[in-house]
């Protein structure tokens, strides 16, 4: 036996009072680890929303409001379609302070065969686009061809594999990366593409409510304002000048995002918060009781030629694997609850929800992990030193008889 | 030779109730244990036997006076040196319960030794032998929580005599024994005094004085010498 060996036996030979201990200290990782990823979550999927909506304003037919809520299709992948002419794309072009213009094409899938769900797909001007093109050039470094599709993470198709859209096959020759929001669940091709398959739909029967050639139709138009130029003044010109489209300012389009993801950060810190102080409570009071329980175990310890340093390692090193283990149970069980059910929690939150990356998790679980031990080996500390102020000679004659 | 010395001690401790608000539980008392003696101690229940033993064995500061370990002041000691002197030069047997209920009965007996580096290889058997001469031997490796009261104390005196200290500060070590365990406990610590420690045994028990070298009855907080 050696000394060393004193506190893992303390703690293997008192198997309640450690169960106890270990629960309550995984209880607060549990609730800032948890609770923390998911704020994390959700500034990082408003992040990753903003770089990949990377337009200053974005331009929709007048009538679009009546289809479909630009806003949730834009930020929460709600399908929806709207078309416009193109001769509104040379108006545009002749407003003062922008930089860059590209149009896309929108098309709802009903049937394609990958998805339980319908899809938006969407057609890209790959002479003009700046907004998506980059996040495909992640994935896929050439042109798009004809029929040719680029997925979002959420789309069950793999690269080389291909998807049914109106009856069109289309090769899957990219995949893009998680964006934790509606985008995710989109398929991306090109304007040809998408013109084809809009007459692919219309020879199906369906009423896209097009008049007109399927190429002649743009269905929001993304922009970007040179710099020195006020995105809001701009966008105001085109409401005035250009008819019968409406620009959206997309930082306004995030604000309410942003609203939201406040007020549900702060209630997540405040029960953080909560959590935190109510266990932290209880764990001195459990402490308390403990050292009051073991003060003669203590006194004993004493007796037998135990410094009060000796004493307070003993106990503080019991402390630091309780709230070693309490802390790596709750991160555990946080990662076991919050990885599988991201889905969920963005459904009910929703907003856009993104994990951040292992690196940032796993700085995350440090720090909790830091926080419990830190915790822990506090809340000993303070009971440890109340006793061993007394002399040992004191606590052996209490109780004898 | 061993000689463990108390100038003046005294213990006092602060009552609420009544008009005077502290109580001596030990008067100033000069007392010197030699090596080599056994020295008994007797007296009434509350006359503060116990708080001079623990005095005497650095774990209760006096109020007043010094307690002298050959030339070393005990509680002029930093807590670090006064705790490594307990360890090993003085050895406590408590009068109550004194077992650490995590470890077994041989880990309390070897638990000492293992506090300041490693204890030499051969105590395990020599903490095998002194079970066996207290017959507690089949209980080496049990929970002391399972131990009756008489095994406990025999446990102990296992402890205490086990790592041969210069001084044994034993308080009523056959308070819950039977005749046959106090006769052997009494000739085990008589023949550790033979040895060279000095010995000194609190009882209420009169079995305890055939044999002593020196005895005192304690008072109210007085010392008394007893004759014969
Ligand atoms: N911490 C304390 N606070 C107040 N009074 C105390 C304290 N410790 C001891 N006393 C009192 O000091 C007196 C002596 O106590 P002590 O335990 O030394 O007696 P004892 O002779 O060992 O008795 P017993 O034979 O019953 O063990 C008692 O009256 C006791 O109440
Ligand atoms: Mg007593």
């Amino acid at each position: 036996m050696k000394k060393r060996s004193l506190p893992l036996r303390n703690l293997a030979r008192r198997p309640v009072r450690t169960a106890l201990l270990i629960l309550l200290v995984a209880f607060q990782a549990l609730a800032v680890f948890g609770g923390s990823l998911v704020i994390f979550s959700l500034r990082n999927g408003l992040q990753s929303l903003e770089n990949r909506l990377g337009a200053d304003i974005i331009v929709i037919p007048a009538t679009a409001r009546s289809k479909v809520n630009p806003e949730s299709l834009f930020l929460q992948g709600t399908t929806g379609y709207f078309y416009m002419n193109r001769d509104r794309l040379e108006k545009l072009e002749n407003v003062e302070g922008i930089e860059r213009i590209s149009p896309q094409l929108f098309l709802a899938s009903l049937r394609a065969s990958c998805c339980s769900v319908p899809v938006q797909v969407i057609g890209l001007e790959q002479e003009t686009d700046f907004v998506v093109q980059p996040w495909i050039a992640r994935s896929y470094g050439r042109a798009l061809g004809l029929k040719d599709v680029v997925v979002g993470s959420r789309v069950s198709a793999a690269v080389g594999e291909s998807i049914r859209i109106y009856q069109e096959n289309c090769p899957v020759v990219g995949k893009l990366d998680a964006t934790g929001t509606g985008l995710d669940t989109a398929v991306y091709c090109s304007m040809e593409t998408l013109a084809h398959l809009l007459d692919a739909a219309r020879a199906m029967g369906h009423d896209l409510q097009i008049s007109g050639d399927s190429a002649a139709q743009v269905s929001a138009v993304y922009l970007k304002v040179k710099d020195g130029y006020d995105v809001g003044k701009v966008t105001d010109d085109i409401n005035v000048h250009v008819r019968k489209v409406e620009a959206i300012q997309t930082r306004n389009m995030f604000s309410s995002v942003s609203d939201s993801l406040r007020s549900v950060s702060s209630v997540v810190v405040w029960l953080i918060a909560a959590v935190w102080v109510l266990a932290l409570m209880i764990l001195l009071v459990v402490f308390a009781m403990m050292m009051n329980e073991r003060k003669r175990e203590f006194a004993v310890f004493r007796l037998l030629g135990m410094s009060r340093g000796q004493l307070g390692g003993m106990v503080r090193t019991e402390a630091v694997l309780c709230g070693a283990a309490g802390g790596l149970a709750g991160i555990g069980l946080a990662l076991l609850v919050i990885l599988p059910f991201s889905g969920l929690i963005e459904a009910s939150l929703g907003l856009p929800y993104l994990m951040p990356g292992a690196g940032m998790i796993a700085a995350l679980g440090g720090g909790t992990l830091a926080l419990c031990i830190l915790m822990s080996a506090l809340a000993s500390l303070g009971a440890a030193v109340r006793l061993s102020r007394v002399d040992p000679g004191t606590i052996l004659r209490e109780g004898n008889g | 030779m061993t000689r463990l010395t108390a100038e003046g001690i005294m213990k006092r401790y602060f009552r609420k109730a009544g008009e005077a608000n502290f109580f001596e539980a030990v008067g100033k008392t000069d007392l010197t244990l030699e090596g080599g003696e056994v020295t008994v101690l007797m007296g009434r229940s509350g006359s503060g036997k116990t708080t001079l033993l623990h005095m005497l064995g650095g774990l209760l500061r006096p109020t007043e006076g010094r307690v002298l370990l050959g030339d070393t002041d005990l509680y002029a000691l930093s807590d670090a040196a006064l705790s490594r002197l307990r360890n090993q030069r003085i050895a406590v047997i408590p009068q109550g319960r004194s077992a650490v209920e995590t470890l077994t009965v041989r880990e309390n007996i070897l638990l000492p030794g293992t506090l300041y580096g490693e204890a030499p290889a051969d105590m395990s058997v020599a903490a095998d032998q002194w079970m066996e001469a207290l017959g507690i031997l089949p209980l080496a490796d049990s929970r002391t929580r399972e131990l009756s009261g008489g095994e406990l104390r025999r446990m102990a005196i296992a402890r205490a005599l086990c790592w041969k200290p210069e001084v044994i500060l034993a308080d009523e070590p056959t308070g819950d024994l039977d005749d046959e365990n106090t006769a052997l406990v009494l000739s085990l610590l008589r023949k550790t005094a033979a040895e060279g420690a000095a010995v000194l045994i609190v009882s209420h028990d009169d079995a305890a004085r055939p044999g002593a070298d020196r005895a005192w009855r304690m008072d109210a907080g007085k010392l008394i010498p007893m004759d014969g």
